[in-house]
């Protein structure tokens, strides 16, 4: 039961993810079939954000700026922290007291959330342009109008 | 090397990022360009840069060895790094060479079938696309490959919605496409997420390194390279993962076709090899498995069933796109046995294909813009009506099926080779009677053309009526490049082995696998 508790996140992200793909592949209409695909890539986020967390860790801001005499130092403290697993290490080094979370998945999402909301906003607009043209955004009645097209294999 | 010192110093040690960054910004500006001309002259120069520089770098890394591009300064393994060497640098040419190629077919094909003020736009995301097909080959780091991958895949939904004004069909393709190709994304980015879990690192020679030191890493690193694979598979068109394929080739801009037939999968490809065998090593056991076991099986079933289901098909473009995914199941056949010679086969393939299915779709997109035709039946007599780009198509069919003097028998023959030698006996069968139904589903497009007269239309024969120049350039310089590949294909073998032996190490051949 306590094992369930501290995986809670990894077992919520499943969870959503399960449900975002059933979503896209049951539903037959084209706007609830979107919104399926955003639940799953947000359970993607969700999963990259939980890899990041070091348990009893500090946001990764640096603080402690008398440790650093000029910039170059913090560029070096970013590039080491950008290393991963070698970042715990080097707050330990440095200043036993401070533990701080890995940055880098939290920094890797937000480029994907961009990625996602790209790809939501071309899945919208061709559906809008599916509703202009074939009138429905339901998938069996787009596949009756073109019944005719599919099955002789003629282009408009 | 005498070319190589026509190149300067700057652009080879530049030249893995410039060939990224160019299509990109320029993809950018097209947006802005009014005239569909200024677009198109822009897009060519910046190809040909692209085109020449991958050429360059093809030949820097043939002499020299590979070249490691550090991002901003930044050394590897916290920083991005391209990496160009044997196995991605002749990707890199040949995705650059077919943009270049194609773009001479744009020229009449774009202005027949997209609207004229989205033309500007419609070669903005081109580039784009290449920028994106190119970023992907060129990383080193796993995450920017997964930008660079959806970067690529956004703007082919684009291209593909494109083609709407032609067949609106297209616009369900694009929704087809961009909700599967999400998901393979999303899969791949998953994989990338747990790879990350187990090394802490993104960079892909430094994932190696650490789970080398591993010994193949966790059940972490076993998940993280399932879902690598799955995600992989769903944008090579993998056999049961293939279906956005056929609608997306059949109702896009014949350009689009081309252009997406001979590239996307290809690189799709090149990741799958990239990184089952040098981020994940055939030492580890579940690699080796995966290989051997799923991959092999699922190539062989698409190289019967996408055969057999072409067959029966009446929309030429529609056979064409099946034909592709069961000319997958050949390249994935050859990386499934795990050997050099089976890579090398099946890289052989990945170069020769891209020829081949470029230059057919290329003469059916031509012979639609002639004739606004794509079935079958529709296709009587057009050796008499478009004699030369029917022969062209010929070339390029006998190609596909394999006949000896094309680049189809090489890499065939290569192939049948490798699984013999892998002891697969039946494995030379199964290319045989997919190399049969392939005759078969060509040969009805061929004798429809050949042995039937042109129509009569209004009480007249259908004229004479050939394509365009700016059409036939392309069309025949593939033709052309498929039968050189088929006399001579040292070339193309010597670099297909200098890839198959970076993937597998000598000492791993001699370790007993």
């Amino acid at each position: 039961m306590l094992e369930l508790f501290s995986t809670f996140n990894y077992a919520v992200i499943i969870i959503l993810m399960m449900l975002g793909l059933y979503v896209v592949f049951a539903a037959r209409n084209l706007i609830k079939k979107l919104v399926g695909l955003s639940v799953f890539q947000t359970s993607v986020f969700l999963f990259y954000i939980s890899i990041g967390k070091v348990s009893g860790g500090q946001p990764p801001i640096l603080v402690d700026s008398h440790k650093t005499e000029d910039g170059h130092a913090s560029v070096e403290s970013v590039q080491v922290a950008a290393a991963g697993d070698s970042a715990v290490q080097h707050s330990l080094h440095h200043a036993p007291e401070v533990l701080y979370s890995n940055p880098l998945p939290h920094v890797l999402i937000l480029t994907a959330i961009v990625v996602g909301v790209a790809t939501l906003a071309i899945g919208l607009a061709l559906t809008v342009r599916i509703r202009e043209v074939y009138g429905s955004i339901e998938e069996d009645e787009i596949d009756r109008i073109d019944y005719q097209y599919n099955l002789e294999g003629v282009a408009k | 090397m005498d070319l190589l010192s026509l190149f300067p110093s700057w652009f080879l040690s530049h030249g893995a990022a410039l060939i990224v960054v160019l299509p990109l910004l320029a993809g950018g500006i097209m947006a802005v360009v009014p005239r569909e001309r200024m677009a198109w002259i822009i897009t060519f120069i910046v190809m040909l840069i692209c085109t020449v520089g991958a050429f360059g770098l093809l030949l820097s890394v043939m002499s020299q060895g590979a070249i490691s591009y550090h991002m901003g300064g930044w050394a590897p393994p916290h920083g991005i790094a391209y990496v160009v060497d044997a196995l991605s640098a002749p990707v890199l040419l040949l995705i650059s060479a077919m943009a270049l190629i194609c773009l001479f077919y744009a020229w009449p094909s774009v202005k027949a079938e997209v609207e004229p003020k989205k033309r500007a736009p419609f070669y903005g995301a081109f580039l784009i696309c290449a920028a994106g097909l190119l970023g992907m080959v060129v990383t080193g780091d796993a995450f920017n490959v997964f930008v660079f991958l959806e970067v690529s895949s956004i703007s082919t939904y684009v291209l593909v919605g494109m083609g709407a004004s032609r067949d609106r069909r297209a616009l369900r393709a694009a929704y087809n496409y961009l909700i599967l190709g999400s998901i393979g994304a999303t899969f791949f980015v998953i994989g990338i997420g747990f790879m990350y879990m187990e090394t802490g690192t993104l960079n892909m020679a430094d994932m190696a390194t650490i789970l080398d030191g591993r010994d193949g890493g966790s059940r972490v690193a076993q998940v993280g390279f399932a879902f690598i694979v799955i995600g992989l598979g769903l944008k090579l068109a993998m056999f049961p993962l293939h279906m956005w394929l056929p609608e997306a080739y059949a109702h896009s801009p014949s350009f689009v076709t081309v252009f997406l037939a001979s590239t996307a999968t290809k690189a799709a490809l090149y990741l799958m090899l990239r990184f089952a065998f040098t981020v994940f090593d055939l030492s580890f056991d579940y690699v080796v498995s995966i290989m051997t076991n799923l991959v092999l099986l699922v190539a062989v079933a698409g190289m019967i069933f996408a055969s057999l289901q072409a067959i029966f098909l009446t929309d030429v473009r529609r056979i064409l796109a099946f034909s592709s995914i069961a000319q997958v199941g050949y390249m994935l056949l050859g990386v499934s046995l795990v050997t050099v010679s089976g890579i090398t086969a099946s890289y052989i393939h990945l170069i020769n294909h891209a020829i081949i299915k470029g230059g057919l779709f290329l003469a059916v997109g031509a012979i639609w813009y002639r004739f606004g035709i794509t079935r079958v039946e529709d296709f009587r007599g057009l050796s008499k009506t478009m004699p030369l780009t029917m022969s062209a198509f010929t070339i390029s069919a006998l190609s596909l099926i394999g006949v000896p003097l094309t680049a189809g028998f090489v890499s065939k023959l290569q192939l049948a080779v490798a699984v013999w030698e892998k002891g697969y006996g039946w494995g030379v069968a199964v290319i045989l009677i997919s190399s049969i139904l392939a005759l078969i589903y060509m040969g009805r497009i061929l004798r429809v053309a050949y042995f039937d007269e042109p129509p009569v239309i209004n009480g007249e024969v259908v004229a004479k009526n050939e394509a365009p120049l700016m059409m036939l350039i392309p069309m025949w310089t593939l033709a052309i490049l498929s039968i050189v590949i088929g006399i001579n294909a040292d070339w193309v073998v010597e670099a297909a082995t200098r890839a198959a032996e970076l993937l597998i190490p000598v000492q791993i051949i001699k370790g007993g696998l």
